[in-house]
């Protein structure tokens, strides 16, 4: 019916150039000195990562992903630099003198990646051709809500409830905290 | 060339949107009417605001610009672009120049997924809800950053009342959406699909604002005030309290940049609006979708729209005749009764049987924005002000345990109802 086949999003073009936007975030988020600036890269970057879970055909996780990270913590974050005075900010400085330290964790970790990369992907492709995916887009919600809660295939729901009560834990300590009589 | 023809042609007889069937042709076309009838219904609404907050007051408020004051938002639109865009010395100038695209790109992105009818929205998403409550958030980022931007007291504190406020109302306003999620649930599948809802109302026969009287109103009615907060009007428009905060977040802001925060402000509203119409009003249903079927039924309200429009040229007309005899007052009689026509055309285009089908789905929604734009409007022209305090308490106290307690009810109501359901079919 339709003489133009459907493009689809997981194209290398897009995983570049959502790649490139990470980074370059990344890399402004620790350069930047005004501690507002830092927390529009963190958005930007935290933008992108959803728009590679929109890639792996997770809509429900990118959805997610834009709520709460970029709607609702990092607003958070704006809150609480905001009340700050820009004065104070420009002095701090971002770096400290560890730079030994520093370069020893970066390597580590990027020994570990490329160690990750190397062996998971021997005799894969990283963009498989069109056609070989068959991941329905239409049923993320569904499948993470099985995965999650269902009677018989619900095998996350232990770890769910536990990561749930871990974070009701912390709202009441923040609570108990900031409040002097209760 | 002939390719090109067909491929055009080839999304003409889909019952898909365009976003779905993968038509970049016609969801070009349908990314450009949206913005288009956004942009018109923003002038609209600026002109109609003005008009209706002063007949309330017993004033006539602009009628100088043209006819009944019609061309004022065009004159203003002129003035704002013609207008010099002053950067504040010391404000922070990259964050200050971004912080409104923001605050657009959030109000008008949201639009991709909101639901004309069944096949008019630009594109169906699995998570589209999600999508529009995600991207409608992100436009507090946007109000938070123009007034941290601005560098100066009272943006700074507008920001930060609308930071809290967006936040907190952001809370009860999910419970209620999940509520009406959870009611799609009830037959089928739950979905978060705009379309996947509307048809969930379709399917069960009743507006959600209707279902499980009154677990459905009572959903609404959270919603109804939470959005009216999230978009910082009144009366919870304490953001840009003018009395306190001379124009809030947005103080230092001047010509094209004030203009985009205009424009934000009014599609957010009508993209909220959207989002209530679609999950409890029956989106692009006309009233009695299945009380009162069949061919006779179809027809009489699908001439509706056409009425309406003709029913809005003879109001005009009406005016027409009563507009001064001066000459002075010619020019002004012309365009007025030129208008008129206008609309005349666009009703009887409106009865053509094959406009008709198409366009009434696009006309029960927007009839239903309208009403609420109406509602925002009346809010502002009699309700005061509320108290920093007062607003939060609203939201945490009142709404939010109405939320919860809402939430919990819906799903009793509707597990009891599929199990006697099960029961029944067992029984039978």
């Amino acid at each position: 019916m339709n003489p133009i086949p459907n493009p689809p999003v997981a194209t290398p073009f897009f995983f570049y150039l959502l790649a490139f936007v990470m980074i370059v975030g990344g890399i402004l988020v620790i350069t930047r000195k005004n501690a507002v600036h830092s927390a529009m890269a963190l958005i930007t970057t935290l933008l992108a990562q959803s728009g590679l879970y929109l890639m792996l055909y997770a809509p429900f996780v990118a959805g997610v992903q834009i709520i709460l990270y970029a709607g609702g913590i990092m607003v958070l974050f704006l809150f609480v630099i905001m009340l700050i005075s820009i004065e104070r900010q420009v002095k701090e400085r971002p770096f400290n003198k560890q730079w030994v330290v520093g370069i020893a964790a970066a390597a580590a970790l990027g020994g570990l990646f490329i160690a990750v990369y190397t062996t998971t992907t021997q005799g894969k492709v990283l963009f498989p051709p069109v056609g070989r995916l068959s991941y329905v887009e239409s049923g993320n919600t569904q499948s993470i809500a099985t995965l999650l809660f269902d009677r018989h295939l619900g095998t996350y729901m232990f770890s769910f409830e536990i990561a749930s009560l871990l974070l009701l834990v912390a709202i009441i300590g923040a609570v108990v905290m900031a409040k002097k009589r209760i | 060339m002939h390719d090109i023809t067909l491929y055009i042609e080839s999304y003409l007889d889909s019952n898909q949107t365009p976003g779905t069937a993968g038509n970049f042709f016609w969801a070009t076309v349908y990314i450009l009417l949206v913005f288009v009838g956004l942009s018109i219904a923003v002038i609209a609404m600026n002109w109609l605001e003005r008009k209706i907050l002063a007949h309330m007051q017993v004033r006539l408020g602009p009628m100088r610009v043209g006819p009944h004051g019609l061309l004022q938002p065009i004159a203003d639109a002129l003035k704002l672009l013609l207008k010099e865009d002053i950067i504040p010395a010391e404000a922070d100038a990259t964050v200050f120049w971004i912080a409104p695209f923001i605050v657009v790109l959030a109000a008008f992105t949201v639009f991709v997924v909101v639901p004309f009818g069944p096949t008019h929205a630009i594109t169906d998403m699995n998570i589209g809800i999600l999508f529009m409550l995600g991207v409608s958030s992100l436009s507090v980022l946007g109000i938070v950053t123009a007034g941290w931007a601005s560098n100066s007291h009272y943006p700074l504190i507008g920001a930060l009342r609308s930071s809290a406020q967006m936040v907190s109302y952001e809370v009860a306003m999910g419970l209620a959406v999940v509520s009406a999620i959870m009611m799609t649930s009830l037959n089928d599948h739950g979905t978060l699909s705009m379309i996947g809802i509307v048809e969930a109302q379709l399917a069960q026969g009743r507006w959600f604002i209707f279902k499980f009287f009154p677990l459905g109103l009572i959903a609404f009615g959270i919603f109804a005030i939470a959005m009216v907060a999230e978009t910082n009007r009144a009366p919870f428009d304490l953001p840009e309290a003018e009395s306190e905060l001379t124009a809030g977040f947005h103080t230092e802001y001047s010509g094209f940049r004030w203009s985009l925060f205009f424009l934000a402000e009014y599609s957010a509203m009508i993209a909220v609006s959207s989002i209530a119409v679609t999950l409890w009003l029956g989106g692009w249903l006309r009233p009695f979708p299945n009380a009162l079927k069949g061919p006779t039924a179809d027809l009489v309200f699908s001439l509706i729209p056409g009425i309406t429009f003709l029913f809005l040229a003879a109001m005009t007309f009406y005016s027409t005749v009563r507009m001064p005899k001066h000459p002075l007052f010619r020019v002004q009689t012309l365009g007025l009764a030129g208008f008129g026509v206008v609309l005349a055309v666009i009703g009887l285009i409106l009865f053509i049987p094959g406009v008709r089908v198409r366009v009434q789905d696009v006309f029960w929604f927007s009839a239903k924005v309208a009403g609420f734009m109406y509602l925002y409007i009346w809010y502002r022209g009699t309700f005061p002000r509320y108290r920093f305090d007062q607003l939060m308490k609203v939201g945490w106290k009142v709404l939010l345990p109405t939320g919860l307690a809402l939430l919990i009810l819906t799903a009793i109501v509707g597990m009891r109802t599929e199990l006697l359901a099960d029961l029944q079919g067992a029984w039978r």
